[in-house]
C-alpha cells in the first residue's frame, strides 16, 4: 500500500519525510555537484537540517552518500588515469587519523549538547571563506576575460613545504616533497569530514593546489579517491558508535543525486565557467548567512530536548 | 454494534456500582515504510447494575494515552557572545514519548484535584524532574519545556471535550497519532468520573512497532552495527558503480 504523499518513515532519524522531497533534494544537490565538480555534502548537509532530519543523522547519512558519488567520479578518473595513488594513499593515512578523531569529539560534543553549535560554526566559517573567496576570485576571472589575459601566475615549485623533512617522491604528481603536509591536510579533511557529513573536496583541491603544488590534472581523482576511503571510514565509525546512519535517507539522496549529477554535468557544459562559479559562490554564501543568521537571531525556542543520559 | 452494547447494558444484572469496559479499535500500531500516523477509535460502555440515583451528579469519561517514558536531557540556549548557545541543562527523569488527554469536559471542573493527583493524569504529572539540580535556576520551566515542545510537535494533546457521552451510557473518541511516534507499549486508561471522583478504570494497551522493513534496518543498525554499516557501505559502492557504467553506456 502505497500513500498517495508518498510519506516515508526513516528508521533511524525517526521522523517521517516526504520521499520525492528527499529525491528532489538529492536530484537538485546532484545537479549542482556534475554543474560545478564539487561531492555537494556542503550544501546537501544543511538541507537535512532544514527539513528536520536530526544533526547526527544527518552529518552520518551524508557521509555515506559521499561514498556512493565519489565513487562513481574516481571511476572515471582511473580510466583516464589521473589519480595519484601514492598521494592519495598518504592523505588518506592523514585522513583516517583525522576521522578517527572527528568522530569522538562529535560523540562527545553530542552528550555535551553541543554539537549542532560546533556543526553550524563549522559551515559558518568554511561555507563564508569558501563562497567569499570563490566569489571574488570568480569576479576576477570575469574583468580579466574582458581585457587580454595577462600570462598566467607560475605554479609555486618552492615555499616553506619544501623544506620539511620526510621526503617522499610522488610520481605521478610530479613532486618529491615531505609526507609531514600531506598527512596534516589529509587529517584535518578527515575530522571536517567526520564532523560535518561532507567530503571535504573544497578544502582538499585548494590544499593539494596552493600548498602542496600539485598539477591541477591529478588533484581532482586525487581528491575523491581518498574521500573515498575517509567518508566510508566515517560512516563506519558513526554506525558503530552512534548508531546514526540510516540507509533508506541515505538511498534515495543517492537515487536522486546519481540522476541530477548527470544532467548537472550536461547543463555546466553550455555554461561559461565563471558564470557558474559566480553562481555557486552565492548560493554557498546563502547557505551560510541563513545559518549566521540562526545563530544570532533569538530564536522562538530557547529549550531543546536531547537524549537521556540513561540512554 | 452500538444497539447491542445498549441491550447489554440494559439487560444487566442489577447490583451497586457503575463500571467502565472500554476497547479500542486496534491493539497494535505497525511503523512500516509508508507510515504517515494513525488513527485510534477508542469507545466502551458503562456497565450498569443498578438504576442510577435520582441524586448522582452528571456522568464524565476522561480517556488517557501514554506512550513509554524516559529520561530526556533539556538544554536552555543563552546569548553568548553575540549567539545562542546551549548552556543551562536539567535532566528530566521521566517524560512519556507520547501523552493524549481527552475528556468529556474541562478537566479541571470534571474531575476533582485529588482524583487528578491520585491517578496521575495531566501533563505536569507525567512530565517530572526527581532530583533537580541547585545550579539552575528555575528547572520547573525546563519541564514545562518539554511540554510545550512535545504539544507542537503534536506529541501531546488534551482535548477536553472531544468524547461524546450518550444517554450516560456509550462514549466513544478518536485520538490521532502523529507521525513521528516512536515505539513501546502505549497504556490506555479510561476513567469513569461521577461527582468529580472517579468510579471506575478500564486499562489497556496499545503496542506501537517498527515492522517490516524498518524493523529490520533499526534491529540491525544497533545489534550489528559493523555488519549494518559494512552493508551501506556495499550498497553506497555499488549504486556508485552502477550510476557509472550506466552513464557511461549511454555516453556512447
Amino acid at each position: 500500500m502505497v500513500s498517495p504523499l508518498m510519506q516515508i518513515y526513516l528508521p533511524i532519524a525517526e521522523v517521517s519525510v516526504n520521499a520525492f522531497l528527499l529525491l528532489g533534494l538529492g536530484g537538485m544537490v546532484g545537479v549542482l555537484s556534475g554543474m560545478f565538480g564539487v561531492g555537494g555534502g556542503f550544501l546537501m548537509t544543511p538541507l537535512l537540517f532544514f527539513i528536520g532530519i536530526p544533526p547526527a543523522v544527518a552529518v552520518a547519512t551524508e557521509a555515506n552518500q559521499i561514498v556512493a558519488s565519489s565513487f562513481s567520479g574516481v571511476l572515471a578518473h582511473l580510466r583516464r588515469k589521473t589519480v595519484d595513488l601514492k598521494m592519495g594513499t598518504v592523505l588518506l593515512v592523514g585522513g583516517l587519523i583525522g576521522s578517527a578523531i572527528g568522530v569522538q569529539v562529535f560523540k562527545i560534543l553530542t552528550a555535551m549538547g553541543q554539537v549542532e553549535l560546533l556543526v553550524t560554526l563549522c559551515y559558518v566559517v568554511f561555507l563564508g571563506v569558501v563562497g567569499a573567496l570563490m566569489f571574488i576570485e570568480s569576479l576576477g576571472a570575469i574583468r580579466r576575460s574582458r581585457k587580454p589575459s595577462p600570462a598566467p601566475r607560475p605554479r609555486a615549485h618552492h615555499n616553506w613545504v619544501h623544506g620539511l623533512p620526510f621526503k617522499m617522491r610522488f610520481r605521478q604528481s610530479q613532486l618529491y616533497i615531505s609526507a609531514i603536509p600531506v598527512l596534516l591536510i589529509g587529517a584535518s579533511v578527515g575530522i571536517l569530514a567526520a564532523i560535518m557529513g561532507v567530503g571535504g573536496g573544497f578544502i582538499m583541491v585548494p590544499a593539494m593546489i596552493y600548498i602542496l603544488g600539485m598539477p591541477t590534472k591529478v588533484v581532482v581523482g586525487t581528491s575523491l579517491f581518498q574521500i573515498i576511503f575517509v567518508t566510508g571510514f566515517t560512516t563506519l565509525m558513526h554506525a558503530t558508535q552512534n548508531y546514526t546512519v540510516d540507509a533508506i535517507l541515505a538511498l534515495l539522496l543517492l537515487l536522486g543525486g546519481v540522476v541530477g549529477a548527470q544532467i548537472g554535468a550536461r547543463i555546466g557544459v553550455r555554461l561559461k565557467a565563471e558564470q557558474l562559479r559566480i553562481l555557486l559562490a552565492l548560493m554557498v554564501l546563502g547557505v551560510c548567512g541563513k545559518l549566521a543568521f540562526d545563530l544570532v537571531v533569538q530564536p522562538s525556542e530557547l529549550y531543546s530536548l536531547g537524549q537521556g543520559v540513561a540512554h | 454494534m452500538i444497539r447491542l452494547l445498549i441491550a447489554l447494558t440494559l439487560v444487566a444484572v442489577p447490583a451497586t456500582a457503575e463500571e467502565v469496559v472500554g476497547a479500542l479499535s486496534q491493539n497494535r500500531v505497525a511503523i512500516t515504510a509508508n507510515f504517515d500516523g494513525s488513527e485510534i477509535f477508542v469507545f466502551g460502555a458503562v456497565k450498569r447494575e443498578a438504576p442510577i440515583p435520582d441524586d448522582a451528579g452528571p456522568l464524565h469519561v476522561v480517556i488517557t494515552i501514554r506512550g513509554p517514558s524516559e529520561a530526556v536531557v533539556v538544554r536552555r540556549k543563552e546569548r553568548t557572545l553575540g549567539i545562542w548557545v546551549n548552556r543551562d541543562s536539567v535532566l528530566v527523569d521521566e517524560a512519556p514519548s507520547f501523552y493524549a488527554i481527552a475528556s468529556t469536559g474541562p478537566l479541571t471542573e470534571i474531575m476533582s484535584e485529588t482524583a487528578r493527583l491520585r491517578h496521575r493524569i495531566g501533563f505536569d504529572k507525567a512530565v517530572r524532574i526527581v532530583g533537580a539540580p541547585d545550579d539552575v535556576d528555575s528547572p520547573r520551566s525546563f519541564s514545562e519545556a518539554v511540554v510545550r515542545i512535545r504539544q507542537d510537535n503534536g506529541l501531546y494533546k488534551q482535548q477536553d471535550g472531544i468524547v461524546d457521552l450518550r444517554d450516560e451510557t456509550l462514549f466513544a473518541t478518536n485520538v490521532a497519532l502523529p507521525a513521528n511516534l516512536t515505539e513501546g507499549v502505549y497504556r490506555t486508561r479510561m476513567f469513569l468520573l461521577r461527582d468529580r471522583e472517579v468510579v471506575s478504570i478500564s486499562d489497556t494497551e496499545i503496542i506501537v512497532r517498527k515492522e517490516g522493513l524498518e524493523r529490520w534496518i533499526y534491529a540491525m543498525a544497533h545489534e550489528q552495527p559493523l555488519y549494518y554499516g559494512l552493508l551501506s557501505l556495499a550498497v553506497a559502492l555499488f549504486a556508485g558503480w552502477l550510476a557509472s557504467e550506466i552513464f557511461r553506456l549511454l555516453r556512447r
